[in-house]
C-alpha cells in the first residue's frame, strides 16, 4: 500500500515533443485513480513514467516515501497489466504468474502457494497448466491480473487492460477488477480512453487533453461540474449539450430570445446542459425540433435542433416521443456556463 | 429373388491428376536415380563396375565396401578412416551451426534491445560482410589462423567461420517482431537482460533456431575449401574433402575405388538429411502453433 505523488512531472521526448506538460497530483493510499483522455493525450506516457518504463524529464515522483525517479521498474514495488496482456507465450499459466516471484529468488514452495492462492482468487485453478494460446481473451486478462496480484505490490498500474475484450466481457471484467482492487486495497492507476470505464471504476478521475490536466475530481464532480467544454463533451454518453448563447441584460439568452438564467457578464458564452437535465414539457419556453428518436429500451434519446443548434434530450421510457416540434424546459440549476473562447468553466 | 448384376461405375480417368503425378514421378526419379546408381555401385566390386558400368543387378559387396569406407585409411598415417572423418565432419557441422546461432542471436539481441549509438551503422557493417565471402578473404583468414596456432585444430576449423551476417539478420528481424510489452513485462517482473534473453527470447525463437540450424549445419557440413586449407594432418580430415583423397582415376595398376568412394559419399549425405528430417517436424510444429 502506498501513496503516490507526482511533483511537477514533465516529459519531453528526444524529438522535442512535449508529451506531458508540467503535472502535479497525489494519489491517496488505496485509491483507484483513472487517467482518461483521447488517444495521444499523454495518459499512457504518464503511466509508463510511474512504472519506470519511460524516463522522467523533469520533476519528482514518489511512491510511498521514496523518490523513485531513477529506480528500476523491478524495484519500484509495482505491478502492471498491459493492453495486450504481454503474457509469456511459451510459459504455462503457472509459470507466467510465478515468473516475477522466481526472479526475486522466492523459495519454490512459497511461489507455488502464492500462485495457487492467486489462481483461486481469479478462477484460474483449472487452467494453470495451459499455455496462453489455449485461453480465451477473458482468461488471458485474468492471468495478467494474476501476475500482478501474486507479487503483492504496493501499486497496480493498468494500461487500457480491457480494450481488447468484447463489450459483454469488458463489462464483467470491469466489475471484477474493481472488486479485486477493493478487496486488496491496493493503490491503483488505471489508464483508459473509455469514459464509461472511467466513470464506473474510479474513485478519482484525471481528464487529460494534449498533455495537460483538464480536471481532477470524483466521477460525480467531473460529470456534473466539468471544468471545461472539453471535459463536458468528452465525459458522458451522449455528451453534454453545448449551446451558443449571449449575456444580455443580466440574463443568459439563446439567440437573443428566451432568458435561461440570470447572470452578469457580457458577450458570447457557451451554455452546457446534460441531456437528462432538460425535460420535455408542453409549457417549456424553448422550441425543440425532434429529428431522430433513439430507442434504448430503458430510456430514449431524442436528437434534434434547439434554436438551430444540435441538441440531445434524454427521456425515460414512459415518455412518448416522435419526430416533430416539441417544447423543452432546461432546469436552471443544471446549466453550466463556459467561456466562449477558452472553454473554461465560469 | 433376381440377381442384380454388379456393374462397377466406370471410373473416369482424370487427365489432370495423371499429369500431376507424371510430373511428380519424373521429378523424384530425377533426384533419386543418381543416388540409386551410387547405391548399386557400392554393392559390386570395383572391377565389375569398371568393366560393365552401372548395372541393374545388385551384387554382394555392400558389406566389404562399407567396411573399406568406414575403417580403411588411405593416407600415410592411417588416421583418415571414414569413421574419423565422419566424427570430424560432425564436429565441424555442429560447431559451425551452433556457433553461428549463438553469435547471431547475441549480436541481434544487442542490436535490437540495447540503445547503442551507431546501432544501425553496426548492423549494416555486419550486413555488408555478406559481400565478402570466405573465398575473397581466404589468405588473410588463413594467415590469422596460422598466427594464432589454429592450424589442424577444431577451433581453427570452426572459429574463423562462425561470425554470421545471415543469422544476425534473421534473428534481428525476428526479435523486432517480438511485442515490446513482453520486454516491459519482463522488466517489471525483475528479469534482467540475461534472464530475459534466456527465459523469454531463446524459447520464443526456437522455431527460428531450428530453421537456422538446418541451414547452417548443412552449410558447415559441406565446407570444402576452408578445411582443405586449415587441416594438413590426416586425423583432422573431414568427409567432404576425404572423399577426394580416394583413388578415383586409373593410374598405373590402381583401379578407382568406386565402391568405397560411393559408399563414403552416401554416408556423407545421411547426417544432413537426418538433420533436415528431424528439425523439419519441429519447424512445421513451430509454424503451426505460432505463439509469438
Amino acid at each position: 500500500m502506498a501513496q503516490v505523488s507526482l511533483n511537477n512531472i514533465r516529459k519531453i521526448y528526444p524529438n522535442g515533443v512535449e508529451a506531458v506538460q508540467q503535472t502535479s497530483f497525489d494519489i491517496a493510499d488505496g485509491e483507484f485513480l483513472v487517467l482518461v483522455g483521447p488517444s495521444g493525450c499523454g495518459k499512457s506516457t504518464l503511466l509508463r513514467m510511474i512504472a519506470g518504463l519511460e524516463d522522467i524529464t523533469e520533476g519528482e515522483l514518489r511512491i510511498g516515501d521514496r523518490v523513485v525517479n531513477h529506480v528500476d521498474p523491478a524495484d519500484r514495488d509495482i505491478a502492471m497489466v498491459f493492453q495486450n496482456y504481454a503474457l509469456y507465450p511459451h510459459m504455462t499459466v503457472r509459470r507466467n504468474i510465478g515468473y516475477g516471484l522466481k526472479n526475486r529468488k522466492t523459495p519454490a514452495d512459497v511461489i507455488a502457494a502464492k500462485v495457487r492462492e492467486a489462481a483461486e482468487m481469479l478462477n484460474l485453478t483449472d487452467y494453470l497448466d495451459r499455455k496462453p494460446s489455449q485461453l480465451s481473451g477473458g482468461q488471458r486478462q485474468r492471468v495478467a491480473m494474476g501476475r500482478a496480484v501474486v507479487r503483492d505490490p504496493s501499486l497496480f498500474l493498468f494500461d487500457e487492460p480491457l480494450s481488447n475484450l468484447d463489450a459483454k466481457l469488458r463489462h464483467q471484467m470491469r466489475i471484477e477488477i474493481k472488486a479485486l482492487q477493493r478487496r486488496l486495497g491496493v493503490t491503483s492507476v488505471y489508464v483508459t480512453h473509455d469514459q464509461v470505464e472511467a466513470m464506473t471504476m474510479a474513485d478519482k478521475i484525471i481528464v487529460l487533453n494534449a498533455g495537460r490536466i483538464e480536471q481532477i475530481g470524483t466521477p460525480s464532480e467531473i460529470y456534473h461540474n466539468p471544468a471545461s467544454t472539453f471535459v463536458a463533451s468528452f465525459m458522458g454518453a451522449p455528451p453534454m449539450n453545448l449551446l451558443d448563447a449571449r449575456f444580455e441584460a443580466g440574463q443568459v439568452r439563446i439567440n437573443g430570445g428566451t432568458p435561461l438564467l440570470p447572470a452578469s457578464g457580457s458577450g458570447p458564452v457557451t451554455v452546457g446542459i446534460r441531456p437528462e437535465d432538460a425535460e420535455l414539457t408542453p409549457e417549456g419556453p424553448l422550441g425543440f425540433d425532434i429529428q431522430i428518436v433513439e430507442e434504448l429500451g430503458g430510456h430514449r434519446l431524442l436528437h434534434g435542433q434547439l434554436a438551430d443548434q444540435p441538441f440531445t434530450l434524454h427521456v425515460g421510457k414512459e415518455v412518448e416521443a416522435r419526430p416533430g416540434a416539441a417544447r423543452v424546459n432546461l432546469r436552471p440549476e443544471a446549466l453550466r456556463l463556459f467561456d466562449k473562447t477558452t472553454g473554461q468553466a465560469l | 429373388m433376381t440377381d442384380i448384376p454388379y456393374t462397377p461405375a466406370a471410373r473416369r480417368i482424370r487427365w489432370s491428376v495423371l499429369a500431376d503425378h507424371a510430373v511428380l514421378i519424373a521429378g523424384s526419379l530425377f533426384l533419386l536415380i543418381p543416388l540409386l546408381v551410387m547405391l548399386q555401385t557400392t554393392t559390386t566390386t570395383d572391377l565389375e563396375t569398371i568393366k560393365y558400368g552401372p548395372q541393374l543387378a545388385i551384387g554382394d559387396q555392400l558389406d566389404d565396401n562399407f567396411r573399406a569406407a568406414m575403417f580403411k585409411a588411405s593416407g600415410f598415417s592411417g588416421q583418415n578412416t571414414g569413421l574419423s572423418m565422419l566424427i570430424n565432419s560432425t564436429i565441424l557441422g555442429l560447431g559451425f551451426a551452433l556457433g553461428k546461432i549463438v553469435i547471431g542471436m547475441m549480436a541481434a539481441y544487442a542490436l535490437v534491445y540495447f540503445r547503442m549509438r551507431f546501432a544501425t551503422l553496426a548492423f549494416w557493417l555486419i550486413f555488408t560482410t555478406l559481400l565478402l565471402p570466405l573465398e575473397v578473404r581466404i589468405l588473410p583468414s588463413y594467415e590469422i589462423a596460422q598466427k594464432l596456432n589454429l592450424l589442424n585444430s577444431y577451433t581453427g576449423l570452426i572459429l574463423p567461420l562462425i561470425a554470421s551476417a545471415t543469422a544476425t539478420f534473421f534473428f534481428r528481424q525476428f526479435f523486432r517482431a517480438v511485442p515490446e510489452e513482453l520486454v516491459e513485462a519482463a522488466r517489471i517482473d525483475g528479469a534482467g537482460p540475461v534472464r530475459f534473453f534466456i527465459d523469454v527470447l531463446v524459447p520464443l525463437s526456437r522455431t527460428m533456431i531450428a530453421a537456422m540450424f538446418i541451414i547452417m549445419f548443412v552449410f558447415g557440413w559441406n565446407q570444402y575449401l576452408w578445411p582443405t586449407m586449415i587441416t594438413t594432418e590426416e586425423g583432422m580430415y573431414t568427409l567432404v574433402r576425404g572423399i577426394k583423397q580416394l583413388t578415383q582415376d586409373l593410374e598405373g595398376t590402381n583401379i578407382p575405388e568406386y565402391g568405397r568412394a560411393n559408399m563414403l559419399a552416401l554416408i556423407a549425405i545421411l547426417p544432413p538429411v537426418a538433420v533436415v528430417i528431424f528439425f523439419q517436424s519441429w519447424f512445421v510444429k513451430g509454424l503451426t502453433e505460432s505463439d509469438k
